[in-house]
């Protein structure tokens, strides 16, 4: 069984594949969406980080969830030098740690439910677990970031989270008017990981750094990554070969 | 016809709000079109999966402010500059925060890392991972923007 909807701004697709799925399971993968939006919206006047960052709520008085995203956005800070920071201009903006980590929650709720065999899917970044409807790993396609109608790489995935990061470009090009020089380096990044929390992050944040991202994921235990430069020239990790699917 | 033009937009400023994050001076990035490309050069706009048909002198010259939208990674806020009835400059007000500041990185590993042209598969697959998210952010607030440049 299969669903989508669009929540957070994003289409969110739930696929399960045991044969005992109910209805009811998806409602609650939804809900959980729809709780963790209007929790963790900057742009929800009641959501609890709206509050906060209006100062109308003290720190001692944050709720569970609001806590722990703050101290895995500062595990984040330090593994990344510095690099990744929620708070800015006086303001909590956590929404670059709480998609991945959102989702992989989502996927423990299925898993709670007894459901072994399922994926759930926020906008392209995919937390999988089990087998698919053919028994086998799932299959997943990396897009070609030149034509959203292709896909340059198939993987054979269990167990994983897979995020990419990137734009989409096709025959233009962008200077940088100080130095002219071309400022398009790097047009997508896929990192798998050991879940979608972990691959979602690291892929947030590698895509930025352009191309030393591959050498950062490169030196990172348990994440293997799929870079594409602006020539379709891919760079990977030692490791990424291991979940390319054999497709012929 | 307003699709087309939009799509065109989108990709046209989503590439320099993503690729104004290594430019932590804040410039605006200038944009020229890819002389090999197939599309009408009259157009400095190229829709996904088309060429392009709209007559671009339809906006009022100006610099137009789109409005802050949530992209869930964090605020995009898009400013347009209209020169001779094209958009002639995207400029991010605001963006992710995640991206914004530098970092240092253990290059080491480079040389030892493999490389290969992408090439398209043809294969069934039950998943897709691209990237998306921040675009649709990117959109509506390139849209207020030109809804004011009318």
């Amino acid at each position: 069984m299969k669903q989508t909807r669009i929540l957070m701004d994003m289409p969110i697709i739930v696929e399960i594949i045991d044969d005992t799925v109910s209805e009811d399971i998806f409602t609650k993968a939804y809900n959980y969406f729809d709780y963790i939006d209007k929790k963790f919206s900057t742009f929800k006047e009641n959501s609890e980080i709206t509050q906060i960052n209006k100062g109308k709520i003290s720190k001692g008085n944050y709720s569970e969830d609001i806590q722990l995203i703050f101290s895995l956005a500062q595990k984040t800070k330090k593994e990344t030098n510095g690099y990744f920071d929620i708070y800015h201009n006086g303001q909590f903006d956590p929404s670059g740690i709480v998609k991945g980590w959102a989702i992989l929650n989502a996927a423990k709720i299925i898993q709670k439910a007894g459901y072994r065999n399922f994926y759930v899917d926020a906008g392209s970044d995919i937390q999988i677990f089990g087998k698919n409807s053919q028994g086998r790993n799932w299959q997943v396609g990396v897009k070609n970031p030149f034509n959203q109608n292709e896909i340059v790489k198939v993987l054979s995935l269990s167990d994983k989270g897979i995020a990419t990061s990137g734009n989409y470009m096709r025959g233009q090009h962008i200077y940088n008017p100080k130095n002219d020089k071309e400022i398009i380096d790097i047009v997508s990044l896929t990192v798998v990981g050991p879940d979608i929390y972990e691959a979602d992050r690291l892929a947030t944040a590698c895509f930025a750094m352009g191309k030393e991202g591959i050498a950062f994921l490169e030196n990172k235990k348990g994440l293997e990554g799929y870079l594409i430069d602006k020539n379709g020239l891919a760079t990977y990790t030692s490791g990424f070969n291991q979940y390319v699917a054999n497709i012929n | 016809m307003k699709k087309y033009l939009l799509s065109g937009l989108v990709i046209f400023g989503f590439l320099i709000y993503s690729f104004s994050r290594q430019d932590n001076n804040g410039a605006a990035a200038t944009l020229s079109p890819a002389p090999a490309s197939s599309v009408n050069n009259q157009a400095s706009l190229v829709p996904m999966g088309g060429t392009m048909k709209t007559n671009m002198m339809q906006y009022k010259n100006g610099t137009y402010t789109g409005n802050l939208v949530d992209a869930y990674y964090g605020n995009v806020q898009v400013q347009i500059t209209i020169n001779s009835g094209k958009v002639s400059n995207v400029a991010f007000l605001d963006y992710p925060h995640d991206r914004e500041t530098s970092i240092m990185i253990n290059t080491q590993a480079m040389p030892y890392l493999k490389q290969e042209a992408i090439l398209a598969q043809n294969a069934n697959v039950d998943i897709v991972s691209g990237a998306t998210q921040t675009s649709l952010a990117f959109i509506q607030s390139l849209q207020s923007a030109l809804n004011q440049a009318k």
